[in-house]
């Protein structure tokens, strides 16, 4: 199972994080450090696997973000790569070209979309068309609610601020 | 109150920040509005402001105060809440937190909602960071979805019951009604996400693999189909036709099929057809090739199939993408044991590897030729190592050295070719080998006789160039101590010797004793050894005036060695000579044997064993005719029964043994036999510097109510081999395994021939005399190889 999945800029900045164990926050912060130390100061043409501890470490560029996940033994580091492609083109087909600012602005839409794609660190659908489909049907499902109670507000409300955060 | 800013607001809003201080500023301000607003319990921006916290929290800000409000959006009505409120949940809230239980109630309703993406929400908080309380709370509602038609719960319920089975695994037969029809699916959701679960499930519990065995036919046909369909535009990649579920199904069946042959011959066909079939150009289709090979290496193939499998890993050591060859570098490495000789037919590519300009790379090809180094081979692969200990990373130093150690004393061809590879090492890498390398190098040159002149001299030839390399330094100027007359005296037989004078020697060592590059142990090495040439040297007044130089030096431990060689020049003169001449051939450890082991170079080496220095072992009468007689067998050799434990004869060799490394090597324990409640037990250590030399530990233990008394264990292996056996800890086996009877048994394995023995059991149960006779057969191959 992979342990956990970061994104990060090409300055260190953590655009994303999903954890698949339980650690305190210390450790979480630690390890953040160190997996945008290591992969950062890999050269360009090095292949994409590191050791750290007992895990594999699989990471890979897209333009300035890196996509960097933690894997344990037994697990194919090549299929690992695919699993990071896929997740990008889910995000390219939802956000049309998707680039660094999309993720940052649109952290939260990142992180449904990961949902579906891996849960408790392994893939639970291997169709694209699949994952998009239901991502869609939820965006719906929020818009249809906020414009059922932007329609009938109850006093409480003020109407254009309900309708996103 | 005005209603709090958006979140693209504020996220545009902290981006302007200039400086870190800035930032924080805005943070801390917004996080104050967010508290008083959550103070109010604003229900209708609840929402915004956990998002807000969200994104502050990935910044790197603290937003614990955030924990309830996450709690109080999931259990809202509004899908919008939920959603940010369980990704909330997902990032503030794991198990450590006291407030994560609170969640169950909630996840419990949602679980039951009429809206699926309300469940799968929940099934999604539940499956990635669920308590072991809480699996154990919902896991009945997870079955149940595990049972429903819906494809899109129950892939989610699927690897939801995997996570509760890994927090709770006696959970786990409550899952097994569910898995009966899980891979009829058509679904390629479903049927990834089961065969995790199953895969999860035999994991875990040999009952539920010997269980799921039957369903191989099942997968095979599943991974055919996948295989021979045509293009389907949903699952395909690069034209691979869902290679997710291919590999998790070669995964599946790799466990299925260890160990067993029918299983294993149930897939032949499959992996032959997918290992030739894949098409190799993209990733993806290495990605499979890669599991697929895993897969045949792991079960009971055919031996044409594991020829192709590591085929497929040459061709892949040959690929033009790094990343391919860092995984084949890898598998070999896992296969390197069992299938040693068609990992050979490749060690030309993997030592090319060593040349490469990735580190990891670089890194897994050190280790692989280490392990591809043998008796045949040696010259050549040191050539290679040697070139690449030259120009490697530092990181990797220290670990090449030692490798080169270990596998020149393994397989040097000769002792002139051991040191100067010794040499050529401490010269080129000297400052990064370990520590514990200068006692064993200092003992390997004690044992090679014959070669003391011409290792001086080259020692002598290296230090005049470098100091700067402690090991070095160190073993050097204990062999100047050791051997300076035969430097002085140009006795050099290997090479041309040289013209040296003593006063040159001692300007040399007194040279280190001065130099800020010399360590203090370095220094220490130094002065005695300059003290020592006081018997091999005529310049005693010189070495006089130098220790006694030292007698008052600031380093307490140079001092104490002035202050007592001192003393031995002035008061106990008529004992020097005695006490410093030339050192007896030091005895490995203990247990590693007889020292004529140690030595086999492949050069019989005579004097070595003629020398009166070396320490006898005990070698009692043996009973040996009696066992013979009663075994019968042609091919067994007498046991060499102790009937004292061997001590190791010289302060040398206990030093060396707790400078030694006697590390388990994992070789896991066997029963040897078991019968009429008698268990015999051996356990496997390997002895380090000598690898040839397995050291098992039997352990006897008796289930019977009456005492085992007078228990004699005796021992025969083939002629190839020799035995030792120690003497056991007690002769009486107590009843009721109160207790055990253990004893040390050294096998000594030069040919590495597979590890057989016959052993006789004597003993007195209950008054009356047992005796039995056994083979054992069933040595692990880690033991012998």
């Amino acid at each position: 199972m992979m342990h956990f999945l970061l994104l990060f800029s090409r300055q260190g900045k953590l655009r994303l994080q999903k954890w698949f164990l339980p650690l305190p926050e210390r450790e979480r912060k630690k390890i953040v450090k160190d997996m945008t130390t290591m992969v950062l100061a890999r050269k360009p043409r090095t292949c994409n696997f590191l050791h750290w501890k007992d895990l594999k470490i699989v990471y890979k560029r897209y333009a300035s973000l890196y996509f960097c996940c933690a894997l344990e033994n037994q697990d194919n580091e090549l299929m690992a790569l695919e699993t990071l492609h896929r997740y990008v083109e889910l995000l390219d087909k939802y956000f049309g070209n998707v680039c660094e600012l999309d993720i940052i602005f649109n952290f939260e839409k990142a992180y449904f979309i990961l949902d579906e794609l891996l849960m408790g660190g392994e893939i639970q659908e291997t169709s694209k068309l699949s994952i998009v489909k239901s991502i869609e049907a939820s965006d719906m499902l929020q818009e249809t609610e906020q414009k059922r109670r932007s329609e009938h507000p109850s006093s409480s409300e003020i109407i254009q601020n309900t309708t996103c955060f | 109150m005005p209603a709090p800013i958006r979140l693209r607001e504020l996220i545009r809003t902290i981006r302007t920040a200039r400086t870190q201080a800035e930032e924080r500023e805005m943070i801390q301000k917004e996080c104050a509005a967010i508290r008083s607003s959550f103070r109010e319990e604003d229900n209708t921006y609840r929402c915004r402001n956990v998002a807000k916290l969200l994104y502050m929290h990935m910044l790197g800000y603290p937003a614990h105060f955030g924990q309830l409000e996450c709690l109080k959006l999931i259990a809202s009505q509004k899908f919008t809440d939920k959603r940010i409120g369980y990704l909330g949940a997902m990032l503030l809230l794991d198990e450590r937190q006291d407030v994560h239980l609170l969640m169950t109630n909630c996840i419990k309703n949602d679980l039951n909602h009429s809206t699926q993406y309300v469940q799968g929400l929940s099934l999604c908080t539940l499956g990635c960071m669920g308590s072991s309380e809480m699996c154990r709370d919902l896991a009945g509602e997870v079955e149940k979805l595990l049972k429903t038609s819906n494809s899109y719960l129950r892939k989610k319920a699927a690897l939801c019951a995997v996570h509760v089975i890994r927090k709770v695994p006696e959970l786990m037969e409550m899952f097994l009604p569910a898995t009966k029809n899980l891979l009829s699916e058509k679904n390629h959701g479903v049927l990834h996400t089961s065969v995790v679960l199953l895969t999860e499930m035999c994991e875990r519990s040999p009952d539920m693999l010997s269980h799921f065995r039957k369903l191989v036919p099942q997968l095979v046909r599943i991974l055919k189909n996948l295989i021979m369909s045509g293009y389907s535009p949903e699952h395909d990649v690069s034209g691979i036709s869902d290679p997710f579920l291919q590999v998790r199904i070669l995964r599946l069946l790799r466990i299925l099929g260890k160990g067993d042959d029918d299983s294993s011959e149930a897939m032949n066909d499959i992996l032959a057809q997918v290992a030739t079939n894949t098409e190799t150009s993209k990733n993806v289709g290495n990605a499979i090739l890669y599991e697929t090979v895993l897969t045949i290496m792991d079960i009971k193939s055919e031996s044409g199939l594991r020829v192709l499998a590591i085929n497929i890993l040459g061709r892949f050591l040959l690929n033009n993408d790094k990343n391919i060859r860092y995984v084949a570098l890898t598998s070999l490495l896992k296969t390197v044991q069992t299938d040693h000789n068609a990992v050979q037919r490749h060690r030309s590519t993997i030592v090319d590897c060593l040349k490469d300009l990735d580190v990891s790379i670089k890194r897994r090809a050190m280790e692989l030729s280490f392990a591809l180094v043998n008796g045949n081979n040696i010259r050549g692969m040191m050539k290679e190592l040697l070139y690449f200990l030259d120009s490697c990373d530092p990181d990797f130093k220290a670990d090449c050295a030692s490798g080169i150690f270990l596998a020149a004393e393994k397989y040097a061809p000769s002792k002139r070719w051991h040191i100067d590879t010794v040499m050529r090492v401490l010269t080129t890498a000297g400052s990064y080998v370990r520590d514990d390398s200068v006692p064993n190098l200092i003992q390997l040159i004690t044992n090679s006789v014959e070669m003391h002149a011409y290792t001086v001299q080259r020692l002598y030839k290296a230090l005049l160039d470098d100091i700067s390399q402690q090991p070095l330094v160190q073993v050097a100027s204990w062999c100047i101590g050791e051997y300076g007359d035969l430097l002085v005296s140009g006795q050099c037989e290997e090479e041309e010797p040289i013209q040296v004078s003593e006063d040159e020697v001692l300007d040399v060592l007194e040279g280190l004793l001065v130099s800020n590059l010399s360590t203090p142990v370095t220094r220490a090495y130094s002065l005695t050894a300059i003290m020592k040439l006081s018997t091999r040297f005529s310049s005693v007044n010189r070495i006089k005036k130098v220790v006694s130089i030292y007698g008052s030096s600031i380093d307490v431990e140079l001092q104490q060695r002035a202050v007592e060689y001192n003393a031995l020049f002035k008061k106990y003169d008529h004992m020097r000579p005695a006490l410093l001449e030339r050192m007896p051939i030091m005895e490995k450890t203990a247990t590693n044997g007889p020292t004529d082991i140690a030595q086999t170079n492949g050069e019989t080496d005579s004097t070595i064993l003629d020398t009166k220095h070396l320490p006898s072992i005990t070698q009692p009468a043996s009973q040996a005719n009696d066992l013979l007689d009663l075994l019968g067998g042609n091919d067994v050799v007498p046991v060499i029964q102790t009937t004292v434990p061997t001590k190791p004869a010289s302060a040398g060799g206990e030093l060396l043994d707790l400078l030694g490394d006697l590390s388990l090597t994992g070789i896991p324990p066997m029963t040897a036999y078991n019968k009429n409640g008698l268990k015999i037990e051996f356990t496997f250590e390997r002895s380090n510097p000598s690898p040839n030399i397995a050291v098992i530990t039997i352990h006897a233990t008796n289930s019977t109510e009456a005492d085992m008394t007078e228990f004699v264990f005796q021992a025969a292996v083939p002629k190839t081999f020799q035995l030792q056996l120690l003497s056991p800890s007690s002769n009486v086996v107590p009843a009721l395994n109160q207790g055990s009877v253990t004893q040390v048994i050294r096998v000594l394995n030069p040919q590495k021939q597979q590890l057989r023995m016959r052993i006789k059991l004597t003993y007195t149960h209950k008054g009356s005399p047992v005796q039995d006779l056994a083979e054992v057969n069933n040595f692990p191959p880690q033991s012998w190889q």
